[in-house]
């Protein structure tokens, strides 16, 4: 089922939103990916703040390529999730709400995620270029010395992606892949 | 004995690097126009379609398939007859692979040390591999690898007694635990015999042979198909999000090996199989 959803992304809508649900998103979602999360859990190791409010957001696991004059973004498709899911948990009992990239998850996230309301996103591996024409404007907000693993705020405009896992934990990879096999 | 100066291989390689990571080769496409028109999942028929535009965007508006634009990955097979002139040719290769990242507006993906992780800021270095071949010609074939698969690749040192069908298992066994993490529909380079590092090239090579060519082994180009047919049949599909078209070709390379031995080594590779191909 198609669905127009604004991001950050509401406690209702995370709930409204099921596993298999085609999903437009507006609005403004932050990157991260490796070094960027290290670098999170260490600030929070030592007490620290983090550069990046996580009530209600919305996190894209990727790093662009270099922007073209006069492009927002260069190439912009998301990166495999479960390099994150050490770091995942921890940032969904702040208040993460969503979470983009592609991939498998571990238990230890999906629980979180159920014990948040969150959702994770699947958007299409190895679709840079056709994603990146979904991205108004991106912005280093921290990490600028990361390069492209710095934190960027992103405002996107009807970003397609699917959803995987939803607040319920239904999981799209282990249903839609029961479908299709067959016994050779 | 024919003279070649660096230069050009540094000229050619930065060209190749921008065009392998713009421009699929045409198997690939007429691959993913086949698998587009095969597919019987509605979701999995709308990601390949949505492949192919990526595909269109990225030629029209020079912007990478995909951002991971990869470890430079570079198969230098040398004629026995060329001296190369004008400085040294490792030198000469890492150039080419800094300029083509640095103006081609590709993404530096290289950390200087495997667990200090600094970013080398240009993706050198690029990973060299070198063969002597007859001849007065150099064939470079420059293909950029993105890790999403990398990471789920596999080495199985396999004991004689497994026999054909050890090997089946774990060819299938690899792609089955890599799942939708790279980037299905996927390309699978395999490298059957030699030694445990052996393999493993073997099966990067066969990624660069394009997925319309099968083995020239009876046997091998067999085994090929019979994986090919079980490996769609096992629902994973594109994007990993269910449907039949789970790879788009397996590619197997053999080797002799020790009387002790059966490595088999399974290199996957996304749908962004790139490489481009010179000779100079």
């Amino acid at each position: 089922m198609d669905k127009y959803v604004k991001v950050p992304l509401s406690d209702a809508d995370a709930k409204s939103l099921k596993a298999g649900d085609y999903v437009y998103l507006t609005g403004t979602i932050y990157t991260a990916r490796d070094a960027a999360h290290k670098r999170m859990q260490e600030s929070l190791d030592r007490g620290e703040q983090l550069p990046l409010e996580m009530q209600n957001k919305v996190i894209y696991y990727m790093g662009p390529s270099p922007a073209r004059e006069g492009r927002a973004i260069g190439s912009a498709g998301p990166t495999t999730s479960g390099r994150m899911d050490k770091y995942a948990p921890t940032l969904l009992d702040m208040g993460l709400k969503g979470m983009i990239g592609k991939g498998k998850r571990t238990e230890a996230v999906k629980e979180a995620m159920i014990r948040n309301g969150a959702v994770y996103f699947a958007a299409v591996g190895g679709a840079g270029a056709l994603l990146s024409k979904a991205i108004c404007s991106s912005e280093i907000v921290a990490y600028e010395d990361l390069g492209t693993e710095a934190i960027r705020k992103l405002e996107v405009k009807d970003f397609p992606v699917i959803v995987v896992i939803d607040a319920e934990g239904n999981n799209l990879y282990e249903t839609s892949i029961k479908q299709y096999a067959k016994e050779v | 004995m024919r003279s070649i100066n660096v230069d050009i291989i540094t000229d050619n390689i930065k060209e190749m690097c921008i065009e392998a990571n713009h421009f699929l080769s045409s198997d690939m496409k007429c691959a993913m126009d086949a698998a587009y028109a095969t597919e019987e999942s509605p979701l999995g028929r709308q990601i390949l379609g949505q492949l192919q535009e990526n595909l269109q965007i990225a030629g029209e508006d020079m912007i990478p398939i995909c951002q991971d634009t990869g470890m430079a990955v570079i198969f230098m097979e040398i004629g026995q007859d060329v001296h190369f002139e004008g400085g040294s040719l490792e030198g000469a290769i890492h150039e080419g692979v800094r300029r083509g990242y640095v103006e081609g507006y590709l993404r530096k993906s290289v950390v200087k040390d495997p667990l200090i992780r600094d970013n080398t800021g240009d993706n050198t270095p690029a990973i060299i591999h070198y063969s002597i071949v007859p001849g007065d010609k150099v064939r470079i074939t420059v293909a950029p690898k993105g890790f999403g698969s990398e990471n789920m690749s596999r080495v199985f040192m396999l004991k004689p007694a497994d026999g054909i069908e050890g090997v089946k298992n774990a060819i299938l066994t690899a792609v089955r635990d890599a799942g939708p993490n790279a980037c299905p529909p996927m390309v699978v380079g395999v490298g059957i015999g030699g030694t445990f590092e052996k393999c493993a090239l073997m099966a990067k090579h066969a990624l660069s042979r394009p997925v319309d060519v099968s083995s020239g082994i009876p046997y091998v180009k067999e085994m090929e198909e019979e994986l090919l047919d079980r490996i769609n049949a096992m629902g994973i599909g594109p994007g990993g999000l269910g449907g039949t078209t789970t790879a788009l070709a397996v590619n197997i390379e053999t080797y002799p090996t020790h009387i002790a031995g059966l490595p088999v080594a399974v290199n996957i590779c996304c749908h962004v199989n790139r490489h481009a191909v010179r000779e100079v």
